[in-house]
Order: C-alpha cells, then structure tokens, then sequence
C-alpha cells in the first residue's frame, strides 16, 4: 500500500495544500479500481457476503459503511498524535463502535422497518475490517482532511462492490430488483413485469428462480469472478503478491 | 509509571465521553424510536385482517394516524393466561411473546386483540416459534366460527433472505393462508400443515417453501403449538354462545 509511505511530517508548518488537488482525487478514486477493498486487498468479505442477497440492503450498507470508514477515519487522525501507542486500536475501536451505535439509533430514529430488517448487520460493521484497517493504516499517519477523504473513497469502493453483486443475485436468485423498497420490479422469470408488445409473452418468461443465488455461497463465486475480470484487466495488479 | 498514568487517563476521558456522548443520543431519540417499534407491532397485527380492513384498504396505505384510530375504534384487547382467562388490567399489547417464551408454559400470558369492523368478529391470536437460524413468530385471525383462518402474516428475526425469510417477504406464502380451517368437521384440532412438496388436503394444507424446509417445519410446529394455547378460552367463548 503506497499510502502508507506517506508520512505525516509536525514540522509545524503549515503547507499550503488544494482542499481537491490530484492527491486528493487519488484518495477518493483508487479504492474504487486499482486499490478496491474487496477485490483487490480483500478485506470486508464476510459482511460482502452476507448483506447481498438484495439489492436495498446493499445500499443501505453501502452508506452506513461510507459513513463510519470516513468519520473514523477523521476522528482517528483528528486524535492521532494523543493516542497512546499501546492501546491505540482500542481507541481505533471504541470510535468505530460509537459511529456503529450512532448509526443504529438513527436508523431506529428514521425509518425503523429499514431498522428491522438490517438490525443485525449494522452491528456487523464494527467487525469489517476495512474500517479498522483504513484506521490503522491511513489515519494514524495523515492529516484528518486526506484520512476523511480515504475513508469516503474506501467506502464508496467496498459499496460498489457490494452493489453490483447485490445486482446480479437478486435478478438471478429472485427474478426482482429494488425488493422491500416502493419501486420493486419483477425482471425475469413468468411472472414479470416487462411484456414484448404484440405477443403477451413475457421476457425471459422460461427463466425460474436459482436458489444458490440467494444463499452467501453464490456471492462467493462473484466476488472471485469479479476479481479475476479486475486482473486480468489491469495488469499492475497481477504481481502485488 | 508515567506513560501508564496517560494510557488509563486517556481511556477513562475516552469512555466517559463516549459515554455521554451515547446516553444523550439515546434519550433524544427514546420517545420517538419507542413510537416507531409500537406502530409496527400494530401494524403487523392488522396485516392478519389486511382482508377486512375499513375502506377496503391495505396496510401499507394506512397512515399512523389510521393505525391509531383502528386501535381505539375497531379493537378490543385482551391478556389471556393459560386458562384462558383475561388477565385484569394487562393489554395485548404489553406482553412481549419473546419474553413469555422463556416462562413455564402454566404462567405464560397470551396476547388476543379482537377485531370488529361492518358487524364481523375476527379473533387474531400470536404465535412464536423457532425457524432455521432464530425466532420466527406471526399473527393469525380466525373468523367468529373460531375455525376457518382469516388472514396470517408472519415474521422472523434472521432467516436467510430468498429461503426462509419467504415467509414474511412472501406474500403469496402468507395468502395461502386465508380459508383454511384449524378443526376439522369432527371438531378435532388440526392445525394447520406447511407441507413440504405441496399441500395435500386442502382445508388444513399450505405449500411449503422449497429450499426452506426448517423453516417451513418451523411454521407448522409454531401453529400446532401456538393456536393451541388458546383452545381453553375458545372453549369458554363456544360454551357461551
């Protein structure tokens, strides 16, 4: 990881630095391709598998994650010269437990059926290890603006990810897409929303539902498939082990 | 000794800030979160009689204002011990099945709202049992016969989405349930069945959820034993007519 290399320097100077310079850019979209959380440093699996079976849990993961990486991050950094060095991932955690907790009594504020239905994976985002690993790595060595941006840009590329897995299995595993949220459609299979004009028959009308879709295993499979497309893609990526 | 003292001094900061900063988070969003939770539970009562509601409405169509004014208008509520006596002074509403569970069966209290709406009587009774991963638990109404099933709704703590969760995300699943009868023509308590396969005899049969076999199971035990806690107060309610 090349950010890691950056150090922050207390000269006590204070350099004049873009609020969006080309570093700053790199920070926000890195993590989305060439230095993807998921695909690429493989971490936050487990949660990867266990929200995607639909896509709106997706979602609502995806932001609660951008969340708290970028706001741990900030807090860790905005600390980081206090921390004491022995319990300084104890510290790291009890932030990142906090934003979880302050995320939860939102949502119950907000929209408690959204609450409901997610309730256990919320609390299961103290246990990705993007969130501390961004902390540890990146936060404990840069200022709070650039560790801020790192977090929203490691968020937003975990989210991605779980999207577009949370995509393709619920349009295979269930034939919808946006189930439990007021747009729901029935994309394939015989009972779908979309008719070919003229002749009432319906797209994909012989498709039936995949059940391994639906289980964590399938998320399994794409994540690898998507990380074999990734590589072979890009070739920069093909030595980092 | 010295950088000891700044590691315990840090943490104790630390944690009472965190701390307070939570409790008053907590107490902002008490009243209303408190609110939400209480117009769920009502709503997923009214899913059961979703079939008789006033104005032909659905639920989801109902706004909070109308959850509230059903309650006052259109429901009676009662909390029945295993004699099937109403308990003075304790609503439906108050008794929490999860923590009834944990009771002796003799001491256990049941929940029972009794709904009228254009001159029909639906008795809607809990239910809460055990699914694959966690609790499952529904709400069931029964016509003024006692026997013939109005309508059924049920719900689930963490069943896999697709699979099991099917039986709250479902709806054709919970339809199935209106019509079928839980005595047969000799008065004997059937119950009702989720057959795995498909329903064989149809007066006490439903299709189970392929893929779903614990959980369907799971359904069928908490019926067969959940409708029967309340056979005592049916037989007081069939002795006075």
């Amino acid at each position: 990881m090349a950010e890691t290399a950056v150090k922050d320097i207390n000269s006590g100077v204070e350099e004049k630095e873009p609020l969006f310079g080309k570093k700053e850019r790199k920070l926000l979209t890195d993590p989305l391709s060439d230095n993807n959380p998921i695909t690429v440093q493989v971490l936050g699996i487990c949660s990867a598998l266990a929200v995607t079976s639909l896509v709106l849990p997706s979602v609502v993961m995806a932001i609660a994650v951008i969340f708290v990486t970028a706001f741990s991050n900030l807090f860790t950094s905005m600390l980081r010269n206090y921390i004491p060095k022995q319990v300084r991932m104890i510290v790291q955690l009890v932030i990142i437990a906090t934003l979880v907790t302050v995320v939860e009594l939102t949502l119950k504020y907000l929209n408690y059926p959204v609450y409901k239905q997610l309730s256990v994976y919320i609390g299961l985002i103290i246990t990705n290890c993007i969130v501390m690993g961004r902390a540890e790595a990146f936060a404990m060595a840069n200022k709070p603006w650039k560790s801020f941006l790192d977090g929203i840009g490691n968020g937003l590329g975990y989210g991605a990810i779980l999207i577009i897995v949370g995509v393709i299995r619920e349009v295979f595993g269930k034939g919808t897409l946006f189930a439990g949220t007021g747009i729901e459609l029935k994309i394939i299979g015989p009972t779908a929303d979309f008719l070919i004009n003229t002749t009432e028959s319906v797209m994909f009308g012989w498709y039936a539902n995949n059940n391994l879709m639906v289980l964590p295993a399938s998320a399994m499979f794409i994540i690898g498939i998507l990380i074999w497309i990734q590589r072979s893609m890009n070739p920069k990526l093909v030595d980092i082990s | 000794m010295n950088s000891t003292n700044k590691v315990i001094g840090f943490i104790l900061i630390m944690t009472v800030f965190v701390a307070v900063l939570l409790t008053g988070l907590r107490e902002v969003t008490k009243e209303k979160a408190a609110l939400n939770e209480e117009l769920f539970n009502k709503r997923a009562i009214l899913m059961a009689v979703e079939s008789h509601l006033p104005d032909g409405k659905k639920v989801k169509d109902l706004s909070d204002a109308d959850v509230g004014s059903i309650f006052a208008s259109n429901i009676e509520q009662l909390g029945l011990n295993m004699k099937g006596e109403a308990v003075e002074g304790v609503l439906a509403e108050d008794i929490d099945m999860a923590k009834e569970r944990k009771k002796p069966e003799a001491d256990r209290l049941l929940p029972l709202y009794i709904y009228t709406e254009g001159g029909e009587t639906f008795y809607i009774i809990s239910v809460r049992g055990n699914g694959l991963w966690d609790e499952i638990w529904g709400n069931i109404a029964l016509e003024s016969d006692l026997s013939t099933v109005t309508g059924a709704a049920f719900d689930h703590k963490g069943e896999t989405p697709g699979l099991g969760a099917e039986i709250k995300d479902n709806v054709s699943f919970s339809a199935q349930f209106a019509g079928k009868e839980i005595y047969d023509d000799n008065g004997n308590y059937t119950s009702i069945v989720v057959r795995k396969g498909g329903a064989k005899d149809v007066r006490h049969d439903v299709d189970g959820i392929s893929g779903a076999t614990v959980t369907s199971d799971g359904v069928t035990e908490m019926l067969q034993r959940g409708i029967k806690y309340y056979e005592p107060y049916f037989a007081k309610l069939k002795s006075n007519i």
